[in-house]
C-alpha cells in the first residue's frame, strides 16, 4: 500500500481522529467549564462518526428489506447488499448517553457558577485558594 | 428456575428508582431500597453457590439466542463480584445517615434513593451482562449517577469535583466505546465469549492492539489506576461520607473485574502477558501507586482524604495482583478487592460517625476522640490495622497471596516493595490512632459535647468491623471463591 493509498483509503478515520483530538484538546486548554462540556461533545462526535463509519458497506444500501409478494413474511433473498444497521443502532444508544452527559455537566456547571460566582475553572481554584 | 431469578439483580433496582421518584416520601423510599438491596443480595448469594465448583447460569434476554441476542451469564468470576456489590450496597445503605445528604433538602430525598438505586444497577449490569455494548450502556449508567451522588456532598468543591470526575470518566467512558467498536470490526460480534472465540491477537493486527490499548486506558481511568487516578482523591473527599463509602466499596472493584475479564478472557493471557508483556507498564505503576500514593496519604490533614489516597495505593495492589498473571497472584488480586471493600467501606462509614458527632474529620479536630467515642474509634483502630496488613485482619490475607504470587514469578524486588509499602500505612494510619487515643483535645475545639454515634450509625460500621476480622481469620469463602474465579479467568473462561 502506497502512502496515497493509505491515506485515500482511510481519509474517514484520519478525519474522526483530528476531529477526536480537537475535543480532546478543548477539554485540556480551555478553563471555561462550558467549553470544556463542548470539547468532550465534540469528543464523543468523534466516536460516534468512528461508529457510523464502520457501518457502511462499499455499494450497500439502506438496510431495508423490500415487499416480496411470493413471500408474506417479506423476507427472501434478493441479491441486495445491505450496509450494516447494527452499528447505527448501538449509536443512538451512545448519543443518548452523551445527551444525558452534556445535561448533568450542564447542571453542574449552573451549580458551580452558583456557588463560586464564576464558570472559569482557573478563577475558582483561585477562590478556593482563598475561602478555605 | 434460578436464570429467571438472575435477571431480577438487573432489573429490580431498575424499576425501583422509578418507584421511588413516584412515592416522594424519604422514609419510605429508604426502607424500601433497603428492602430491594436486600433481594439483590439474596439472589447474588443463590446465583453464587449455585455456580460455585465451575457451574454457568445464563439468561437469554427477550428469548435471542446469543450472538445474536444479549446475553447474562454468569459464572464464579461474576457471581463474586455480584455478591461483594450488593452486600456493599446492603450494609451502606442500612446505615442512617440522619437526614441525608447535606445538600439534599427534605421533599427531594426520595430522588437521592432513586439515583442510589440506579448506581447499584448499572455496576450490577456490568458485572451480570456478557455484550460488550451492553457493559458500555450499564458503565455509563452508573458513572453518570456516581457523578450526582458526589455532587451532593456538603462543600462547594464536591460539585467542582464531581465536574472533573465526569470529565475523566466521559473520557474513559468513550475510549471503552471505540474499543468495543474496534473488537466489533475485527471480529463482527459483540458477545464477549464470541468475540474471545473468534479473536486471534497477534503483535501485527494494529486494530487487536489499539482496542486493547483503548479498552485498557479506558477502564484504568474509572479503576483510577496510578497516573489516571487524580479525580479519585476528590471525588471521595467531597461526596456525602455514605456516597464515599459505598464508590469506595464497589465501584472500582467492578471496574477492576471489567479489565482483568478483558485481558484474560477477552484477549487472553498468553498474548497479553507474554507477547505484548503488559506487566512491564502495570507492575511498575501498581508499585509508584503503592509508594506515591500512600506517601501522599501520610501529608494529609483530612482524614476522608488520606483514605482516599490510601484506596490509590490499594487499586495497586489490585493492579500488582494482576500482572502476576498467575494463579495465586490474581487470586491475591481479587481476594483484596473484598478485603479491601469490607476495610475502606467500614472506614468510610466510621468517617461519617464522626462526622456526626464531630462535624470535622481534620486530624486535629480529632484529638482525644478516642475517649468521647470508644467504639467509633476502636472501628477505626480495626480499619487501620486491616490497611496496614497486620496478620488477623483482611489486609494481611491479600498481601499473604499478594506476595506468594509475586515470589512465585520470581520478582523478589516487588515482594520486598509490597512488605516496604506496608510501613508507610502503619505512617498514616498511626498518625490517625495517635491523634484519636494519645494527643489531648486542643483548648479551641472542646470535645465534651461530643458522644457516642448513635446506634443505626454504628451498627453497619462495626459490622463490616467483625466482618475485617473474621475474613482475617477464615480464609475459606473469600479466598477459596477467589481463588477459583482467578482460575477460571487464567483459563479464558468467564
Amino acid at each position: 500500500m502506497t502512502s496515497a493509498q493509505w491515506f485515500s483509503g482511510l481519509w474517514a478515520y484520519w478525519l474522526i481522529i483530528a476531529l477526536m483530538m480537537v475535543g480532546l484538546y478543548i477539554v485540556i486548554a480551555r478553563d471555561n467549564l462550558i467549553k470544556k462540556v463542548m470539547g468532550l461533545n465534540i469528543f464523543q462526535a468523534a466516536a460516534i462518526l468512528f461508529y457510523v463509519t464502520m457501518a457502511k458497506v462499499t455499494g450497500g444500501t439502506a438496510p431495508i428489506v423490500p415487499h416480496d409478494p411470493a413471500h408474506p413474511g417479506g423476507h427472501g433473498e434478493h441479491g441486495i447488499l445491505y450496509s450494516n444497521p447494527l452499528p447505527h443502532v448501538l449509536m443512538l444508544t451512545a448519543i443518548v448517553v452523551g445527551v444525558a452527559t452534556t445535561a448533568l455537566a450542564l447542571a453542574l456547571a449552573v451549580r458551580i457558577h452558583g456557588d463560586y460566582g464564576t464558570a472559569e475553572e482557573d478563577e475558582a481554584v483561585i477562590y478556593d485558594r482563598e475561602h478555605t | 428456575m434460578i436464570e429467571k431469578i438472575l435477571v431480577l439483580e438487573v432489573v429490580l433496582p431498575l424499576l425501583a428508582a422509578p418507584v421511588c421518584v413516584l412515592v416522594r416520601h424519604p422514609r419510605l423510599c429508604r426502607l424500601f431500597s433497603l428492602g430491594v438491596v436486600a433481594v439483590c443480595f439474596a439472589i447474588a448469594v443463590a446465583v453464587l453457590l449455585e455456580v460455585r465448583g465451575g457451574g454457568v447460569i445464563s439468561y437469554q434476554l427477550g428469548g435471542w439466542p446469543p450472538p445474536l441476542g444479549i446475553e447474562y451469564r454468569v459464572s464464579t468470576v461474576n457471581a463474586y463480584l455480584l455478591a461483594l456489590v450488593t452486600a456493599m450496597a446492603l450494609v451502606v445503605m442500612s446505615f442512617d445517615s440522619r437526614g441525608g445528604p447535606p445538600r439534599v433538602p427534605e421533599q427531594r430525598r426520595h430522588l437521592y434513593y432513586a439515583v442510589f438505586l440506579l448506581c447499584i444497577s448499572g455496576l450490577l449490569g456490568i458485572t451480570i451482562t456478557g455484550d460488550a455494548f451492553n457493559i458500555f450502556v450499564f458503565l455509563e449508567i452508573s458513572s453518570l449517577s456516581s457523578y450526582i451522588l458526589v455532587s451532593l456532598g456538603g462543600h462547594r468543591r464536591a460539585v467542582m469535583s464531581a465536574f472533573y470526575y465526569l470529565v475523566m470518566g466521559t473520557i474513559g467512558g468513550v475510549f471503552f466505546m471505540l474499543g468495543v467498536g474496534l473488537l466489533y470490526q475485527v471480529t463482527g460480534t459483540l458477545n464477549l465469549r464470541d468475540i474471545a472465540a473468534r479473536l486471534e491477537p497477534s503483535l501485527d493486527d494494529r486494530g487487536t492492539v489499539l482496542a486493547l490499548a483503548l479498552l485498557v486506558v479506558g477502564i484504568s481511568i474509572k479503576l483510577a489506576v496510578f497516573p489516571l487516578h487524580h479525580w479519585l482523591p476528590n471525588a471521595y473527599s467531597f461526596a456525602p461520607p455514605k456516597v464515599s463509602a459505598f464508590l469506595a466499596a464497589t465501584a472500582t472493584k467492578v471496574s477492576f473485574y471489567l479489565l482483568a475479564m478483558v485481558l484474560f478472557t477477552i484477549f487472553g493471557a498468553p498474548f497479553v502477558f507474554e507477547e505484548l508483556r503488559l506487566q512491564a507498564v502495570l507492575l511498575p505503576l501498581s508499585i509508584l501507586a503503592m509508594f506515591l500514593a500512600s506517601g501522599a496519604a501520610i501529608f494529609q490533614a483530612d482524614l476522608r482524604r488520606l483514605l482516599a489516597y490510601s484506596s490509590v495505593a490499594q487499586i495497586g495492589y489490585m493492579t500488582l495482583g494482576l500482572s502476576t498473571a498467575n494463579a495465586t497472584g490474581l487470586a491475591g488480586g481479587l481476594v483484596h478487592l473484598f478485603n479491601h471493600a469490607v476495610m475502606k467501606g467500614g472506614l468510610f462509614l466510621v468517617v461519617a460517625c464522626l462526622l456526626y458527632r464531630v462535624g470535622s474529620v481534620h486530624i486535629d479536630a480529632l484529638a482525644g476522640i478516642g475517649r468521647r467515642m470508644p467504639f467509633t474509634s476502636a472501628a477505626l483502630v480495626i480499619g487501620g490495622l486491616s490497611l496496614i496488613g497486620v496478620p488477623g485482619t483482611v489486609g494481611f490475607v491479600s498481601k499473604w497471596y499478594l506476595v506468594s504470587g509475586v515470589l512465585e514469578r520470581g520478582w523478589t524486588a516487588a515482594a520486598v516493595l509490597i512488605l516496604l509499602s506496608s510501613l508507610l500505612a502503619l505512617v498514616y494510619v498511626g498518625k490517625v490512632v495517635e491523634a484519636v487515643y494519645f494527643r489531648k483535645p486542643a483548648e479551641t475545639q472542646p470535645i465534651d459535647h461530643v458522644r457516642e454515634a448513635p446506634l443505626g450509625m454504628l451498627a453497619p460500621a462495626w459490622v463490616l468491623a467483625v466482618a475485617a476480622v473474621f475474613f482475617g481469620l477464615t480464609t475459606n469463602w473469600t479466598y477459596g471463591v477467589a481463588r477459583e474465579a482467578a482460575e477460571l479467568l487464567l483459563a479464558g473462561g468467564i
